[in-house]
């Protein structure tokens, strides 16, 4: 079994500068999405599912590209996965403790 | 001879210091979740005093998250000039990201005061317990991001931050982006779902 | 500060005061630990025999109530923090980067600040005793008896500050053990190939990874409400005091896997070797370990039975902590196949490793009895609670723990600890753990509350109450026979050699106690019981062929310890200037220690 060394750098794909760029202009885009969304009395009913979408894109945009989980070592993503699943069972499972969804 | 080598083996042939950060950005998930889980339970149970619809800034707040959000990019930026070896724009995006920090927790400073002036405390209610303890303890770790990226920068200047210390930029900036998608779920959640 | 290790120079510059206060060896560390949780260990078994001579006898006044507040509070506190946890920290820090194949932990300072944490937390929380204002609010702190209007003392202060402190050092040294298990192994070892000692302590990590920031939390608010005058546990204010309740025991849940889970994994160490026979169902054995640091995340509010939660809450935690007994079920199971048809030898270790077995068991069935709520109303916040927790944490950890010391004693001082001795010690705790706890299932059920200083004759518990404190003291005595042991054995012990008991694993491939490289070539491990496999490991030289590098240590790590501890002092003084002096000496001594020289 070949040892590994810190030399053995695994081969990152490094994402370009413009797609950087691109990355944070669709970050932008949201954002002014969701405030936008927040000003139009229509969205009200739905407020939540789509702003909770949208900023989960966001998450997903940021931790995938701009902290590269997307293309390190699937390890990475697990010991990152496994606490966020955990804190958001957690939270919903308060909120449903405190009566936040019922009525 | 040195058994160098052996001193630097993995077993999966990843740094443990960046698998340390991440392991340690999983305590931040439950440490923040904590603590918005608390502003969520607790939101419209104020009995007196100031909420959010008299008193969260949209406008200026969106400002502060766009700011954030930016000093992202510039830190995705500065990781990238470190890798190339690029001195001047190493230091220039470095100072940017931090620059950018700053400004955010300006726009914190301000928020603050100006909720203190229309009545809203840590002790007032509910909202101004939960509210200033959640965003106080991020612009806590945005203090701490700023620290350390002076740091960073200084190292530079010092000529210690070249190609092969890219690992210390790259957790600089693990911790750094982590902090702003930490906003990214209080700005939705405390501000856009008042 | 780093050197090459040879034998005379490695002697003469690891004595001496100074040596042990910059060690950065995981081994010295493990010591350090070990002897710091025992000394805890006592204290809170000394905290536990003055409560029982307080309640041997109905309406009796040898301590007052107040009193009696802070010694259940500090025992409990005492017991899980600053003996289990770190006791369970010695052998980690001991035995995990042996039983890998490793040098040392993944970051070695990190490793020293943590200990350095620990025992300052302690002393910390300690102190409180010598200005009579020891924590009283019970282990568990529950809002609002713990708010300023009720605990208008230090009491709770120290309380609040002392466990964040020692949080600290544990989430640190979960991210250090949680890098070494995964990074460090040697070739060949892989992940189920690893000794479920170690599985065990890698889901352990990843539970106080994601359980001490809840109950950071949870302090923060406290400390907030008792400070700065913020509303988390104020009803008045429209709060919630079960708020703290969700949060506690969202991590007191985990918190008591984190318990029991390293002394299952020893146990499945002990118990094979004493078999002369492989566990039975190794990966079966590893999978419910993992199931039960998840599901253990499921079950918390089975301490909350009582506050009205309704009907389908208390269901769904009914339900899940009935299920967690299934994996806990199967190990039990398998360690008992494990015996089955081997040639079993009775020595200490295994003695207490098979005693774990039947007393966790008996603590597992009232465990069970307690996942039942209309049950639970009856039993909850009486003594039979006392005798569950007991049973699997007195029974289970400390027993497992104490397998744990005889078994790797040798390996860790060079010398076996008297077998005579060590069977007396068993067979007194045994005794005396059950003549203490069996009578308070009796002493619940029947009507007598927790925490309370004294009861009436009339309840009819006296006799009850009375063989309870005599097991006490006959534990107490058991304690005395083990420290006779290891003190005489230091100078009279056998000597171990490096492979006493026949054992399976790579501590035992080394000398007893090892070189400080513990291993003089990196192991190549070619299946999961190195040492008794037909396909043979090659041996280890006793000497390193190549010069071995080995860190020299630093004192950062007691100096950043010392800002925390000055951090927290200030806090609780509520003086600004020493919070301030903590945070300085706390960001000079990371800075130099990101800065200075060490090499692994």
């Amino acid at each position: 079994m070949p040892e590994h060394t810190e030399t053995d750098k695994p081969e990152r794909k490094h994402l370009s500068v413009d797609a950087y760029l691109a990355i944070a202009g669709v970050l932008t885009l949201i954002t002014l999405v969701e405030v936008g969304v927040f000003y139009v009395p229509a969205f009200q009913a739905f407020l939540a599912p789509v702003l909770l979408t949208l900023s989960a894109a966001k998450f997903a945009l940021v931790v995938m590209f701009y902290m590269h989980l997307k293309t390190d070592h699937r390890l990475f993503t697990m010991i990152f996965t496994l606490p966020l699943l955990l804190a958001l069972g957690v939270a919903v499972a308060l909120l449903f403790l405190f009566g936040v969804f019922v009525g | 001879m040195m058994s160098h080598a052996a001193a630097h083996y993995t077993s999966t042939g990843l740094d443990s210091r960046k698998m340390a950060f991440w392991a340690f950005i999983g305590s931040e998930c439950l440490l923040f979740g904590s603590l918005i889980s608390t502003y969520l339970v607790y939101k419209g149970r104020s009995v007196v005093g100031p909420t959010t619809h008299e008193i969260l800034n949209i406008p200026v707040t969106s400002v502060s998250t766009f700011d954030l959000l930016m000093s992202s990019l510039a830190m995705v930026l500065a990781l990238s000039a470190v890798e190339r070896g690029d001195k001047i724009w190493a230091r220039g995006w470095l100072a940017t990201t931090a620059l950018l920090g700053l400004v955010f927790l300006g726009f914190q400073a301000y928020e603050f005061t100006t909720f203190v002036h229309e009545g809203l405390k840590l002790d007032t209610n509910l909202f101004g317990s939960t509210f200033f303890v959640l965003t106080g303890f991020h612009g806590g770790h945005v203090a701490i991001g700023v620290l350390w990226l002076l740091t960073l920068l200084v190292r530079s200047f010092m000529g210690k931050l070249g190609p092969d210390k890219a690992l210390n930029v790259e957790i600089a900036g693990l911790y750094w982006h982590f902090v702003d998608v930490v906003w990214i779920v209080i700005f939705t959640v405390v501000y856009l779902l008042q | 500060m780093t050197s090459i290790a040879t034998p005379a120079s490695s002697v003469a510059r690891r004595s001496g005061i100074w040596s042990w206060i910059t060690t950065t060896d995981h081994k010295r560390i493990g010591i350090l630990y070990g002897v710091t949780a025992l000394f805890f260990f006592l204290l809170g078994g000394l905290e536990a025999l003055i409560i029982r001579l307080q309640l041997a006898a109905p309406g009796n006044t040898l301590v007052s109530a107040e009193t009696y507040n802070q010694l259940f509070t500090m025992h409990g506190t005492t017991m899980v923090f600053l003996a289990i946890m770190p006791l369970s920290a010695a052998f980690f820090n001991y035995i995990i980067p042996l039983q890998i194949g490793a040098r040392d932990v993944a970051f070695p300072r990190l490793n020293a600040f943590s200990y350095w944490v620990f025992l300052f937390g302690g002393l910390l929380l300690n102190s409180s005793f010598l200005i009579g204002a020891a924590p009283n609010g019970g282990w568990f702190g529950y809002a609002n008896l713990t708010s300023s209007q009720y605990s208008p003392g230090l009491n709770i202060d120290f309380w609040v500050i002392g466990l964040q402190v020692l949080g600290a050092a544990s989430i640190a040294a979960s991210i250090n053990f949680i890098v070494t298990i995964v990074n460090l192994r040697a070739p060949g070892m892989r992940l189920m190939r690893m000794p479920v000692f170690t599985w065990m302590t890698l889901v352990t990590q990843f539970i106080i990874l994601t359980a001490f920031p809840v109950i950071t939390i949870a302090l923060v608010f406290l400390m907030f409400d008792r400070f700065f005058g913020t509303n988390f546990y104020s009803v008045a204010a429209g709060g919630d005091v079960l708020l703290w309740q969700h949060l506690f025991w969202l991590f007191g849940h985990p918190e008591v896997y984190i318990l029991i889970l390293p002394a299952m994994g020893i146990v499945s160490e002990v118990i094979p070797t004493f078999s002369r026979k492989p566990l039975f169902g190794y990966a079966v054995i590893v999978y419910s370990g993992i199931l039960i640091g998840i599901i253990g995340w499921g079950v918390w509010s089975h301490h909350m039975f009582a506050t009205g939660l309704g009907p389908i809450a208390d269901s769904v935690f009914a339900a899940t902590t009935m299920i967690i007994a299934i994996p806990t079920g199967v190990k039990i199971f398998n360690w008992l196949a494990t015996m089955w048809g081997g040639q079993i030898r009775f020595t200490t270790a295994m003695l207490f490793a098979i005693g774990f077995i039947a007393m966790f068991t008996i603590g597992g069935l009232s465990g069970v009895m307690h996942s039942s709520p209309p049950a639970d109303l009856q039993q909850t916040d009486t003594y039979f609670v006392v005798a569950h927790l007991h049973y699997v944490l007195f029974g289970g950890a400390i027993l497992g723990l104490s397998a744990g010391a005889y078994y790797w004693w040798p390996k860790i001082t060079g010398k076996l600890l008297d077998e005579r001795l060590g069977k007396i010690h068993f067979w007194l705790m045994m005794v005396g753990m059950n003549l203490t706890f069996f009578p308070m299932h009796f002493i619940g059920l029947l009507g007598m509350p927790r925490r309370i200083y004294t009861y009436d004759t009339e309840l009819g518990l006296d006799t009850l109450n009375l063989l309870s404190t005599i097991g006490a003291l006959l534990l107490g005595v058991a304690m005395i026979v083990f420290l006779v042991n290891a003190w005489r054995t230091r100078t009279n012990g056998e000597p171990a050699g490096k492979d006493p008991w026949g054992g399976a694993g790579l501590e035992w491939a080394i000398a007893s106690p090892p070189p400080v490289y513990n291993f003089s070539v990196m192991p190549e491990v070619v299946s999961r019981l190195p040492l008794w496999s037909t396909r043979e490991m090659k041996p280890i030289p006793d000497v390193p062929p190549e010069p071995v590098h080995v860190p020299g240590g630093s004192f950062w790590p007691v100096v950043a310890a010392l800002g925390i501890l000055l951090l927290g002092i200030g806090a609780l003084l509520q003086a600004l200037p020493v919070v301030i002096g903590g945070g300085a000496v706390l960001f000079v001594s990371v800075y130099a220690w990101a800065f200075e020289p060490f090499e692994m």
